[in-house]
């Protein structure tokens, strides 16, 4: 549970900040370029895991713990809904109506831009989030389930 | 045209030596290159978020299924099973199979979708008018979270109760066990 | 010809799934038909010659919010696209269920085998 030699813990924390950097580009341009919430969560989800595989898991708890992950998760899911429930208060009364797009910027050229596309980016990110952190909670499950075997087996 | 016959055959091999090696390691690093093969296919019929999901799904999903085999007893299990239970797996799929050739006949041609050529479709609403609607440049991000985000509420649903049972399963010390002495 | 190979694949996978006693290659099976299942969807949506559904700044007439009809006839289909999209992630989640079941079942047991599972019950 120690980690990997020095050669790949001093590599992957060069890596880590760019593959942290590149999921977070990937679901804040979800909606112009390809990408979005689901691959760019997965993308965020494996830079704790390749923290988790390098350094050992405490490491990787200290970073996120299990407690934090698992409310992340339920934050993601949570700003969804509210993402959809605030279309249901606004305009034509619809759950998940875009009312940004369709009552803010209508009629204004902003297309291509990074702000544009109404609900969308904010349902990237709230989608995001939750994959991220419950990929990473399932990944880290299934490693803390390992000292117990052992202990059963000795006894 | 070419290049999709390349990469299925590559996929269908693999899958064969997935299924029969009796290498249990060797089997889940043949489900690598049958993602990867994937990933390079979703590529060439354009279909470039699927790429980028498929690849790095397929990265954490091989750390999953390492961890599932590594340091345990591997024992190779050969044999076959019973004789009644081999009879109905091989009905089961032989039945399958001739529904499957059934349905082939009637697909269209490859290349030649469906939606193309009926104007009403739904996929040609979202192309020509989802830009408008919705704003966003990429039309899949427009279909997912705008005209079709009952499809992702209910995505999210089961995904939260697939990593729940998850974490119950593997919890640490159930109430059974304690009270139980025997375990 | 080309449905037929992915039919092959998913026909590979089923046989897995079905006959084989080992778990994790049952769950193998089952990850070899998810493959089979999400290609064909998004090759139903291909047609020849065509490109990403992502909307380039040539092709919106910025005053009138019309679509180039050039990406009209030649964009491939983005429904297909968007349901595999969340059956990937899907499947991860249930890999994840499906390998935890397996490590419960091999510290319960001691195998992965399943017909050694049933003699072993109580």
């Amino acid at each position: 549970m120690k980690g990997m030699t020095i050669i790949v813990k001093t590599i992957s924390s060069w890596v880590k900040v760019l593959i942290f950097l590149f999921g977070i580009y990937i679901v804040l341009f979800g909606h112009l370029t390809p990408g979005g919430g689901f691959a760019g969560g997965v993308i965020l989800a494996s830079c704790y895991v390749l923290l988790m595989l390098a350094f050992g898991r405490e490491y990787a708890e200290e970073n996120l713990s299990l407690p934090v992950a698992s409310k992340l998760d339920c934050v993601g899911a949570l700003l969804f809904a509210a993402v959809a429930l605030c279309g249901l208060l606004y305009g034509a009364a619809s759950f998940f109506w875009n009312f940004i797009h369709q009552e803010y910027l209508v009629g204004t050229d902003y297309e291509f831009n990074l702000v544009s596309a109404g609900t969308i980016p904010l349902s990237n990110i709230a989608i995001g989030l939750k994959v991220g952190a419950s990929l990473f909670l399932v990944v880290l499950v299934l490693s803390m389930f390992r000292p117990e075997m052992s202990g059963n087996k000795e006894d | 045209m070419t290049v999709f016959y390349i990469l299925l055959l590559f996929m269908i091999i693999a899958a064969i030596i997935a299924v029969e090696t009796k290498n249990l390691l060797g089997a889940v690093i043949c489900i690598g290159a049958i993602g990867f093969g994937a990933s390079l296919m979703f590529l060439f019929l354009r279909a470039p978020d699927i790429a980028i999901t498929q690849i790095v799904v397929e990265v954490l999903g091989l750390i999953i299924l390492i961890r599932a085999c590594i340091s345990r007893e591997l024992t190779f299990i050969s044999g076959p099973r019973e004789f009644f239970g081999v009879v109905v797996s091989v009905a089961i799929i032989f039945a399958i199979f001739l529904a499957g050739i059934e349905v082939l006949k009637t697909l269209p041609d490859f290349g030649t979708p469906i939606f193309a050529q009926v104007p009403e479709a739904a996929s040609q609403t979202y192309i020509s008018e989802g830009m408008q609607k919705t704003g966003a440049a990429n039309l899949v991000a427009s279909v997912i979270l705008d005209f079709r985000a009952y499809d992702t509420l209910g995505e999210a649903t089961v995904l939260f109760t697939a990593i729940i049972g998850a974490t119950v399963i593997l919890r640490k010390k159930t109430k059974k066990l304690l009270e139980d002495p025997d375990q | 010809m080309l449905y037929a190979l992915c039919f092959l694949l998913f026909m590979i996978g089923l046989y897995c799934a079905v006959v084989k006693k080992n778990m994790v290659k049952i769950v193998i099976g089952i990850m070899v038909m998810e493959y089979a299942v999400n290609l064909f969807l998004i090759m139903l949506g291909y047609r020849f010659g065509g490109i990403a559904p992502i909307v380039d700044k040539g092709q919106l007439d910025l005053e009138t919010g019309q679509i180039a009809a050039g990406f009209l006839n030649s964009s491939v289909d983005p429904l297909p696209q968007a349901l595999v999209l969340t059956a990937i992630v899907i499947s991860l989640g249930s890999l994840a269920l499906m390998i935890s079941i397996c490590i419960r079942t091999y510290e319960k047991y001691g195998t992965f085998d399943i017909t050694q599972i049933r003699r072993l019950k109580g």
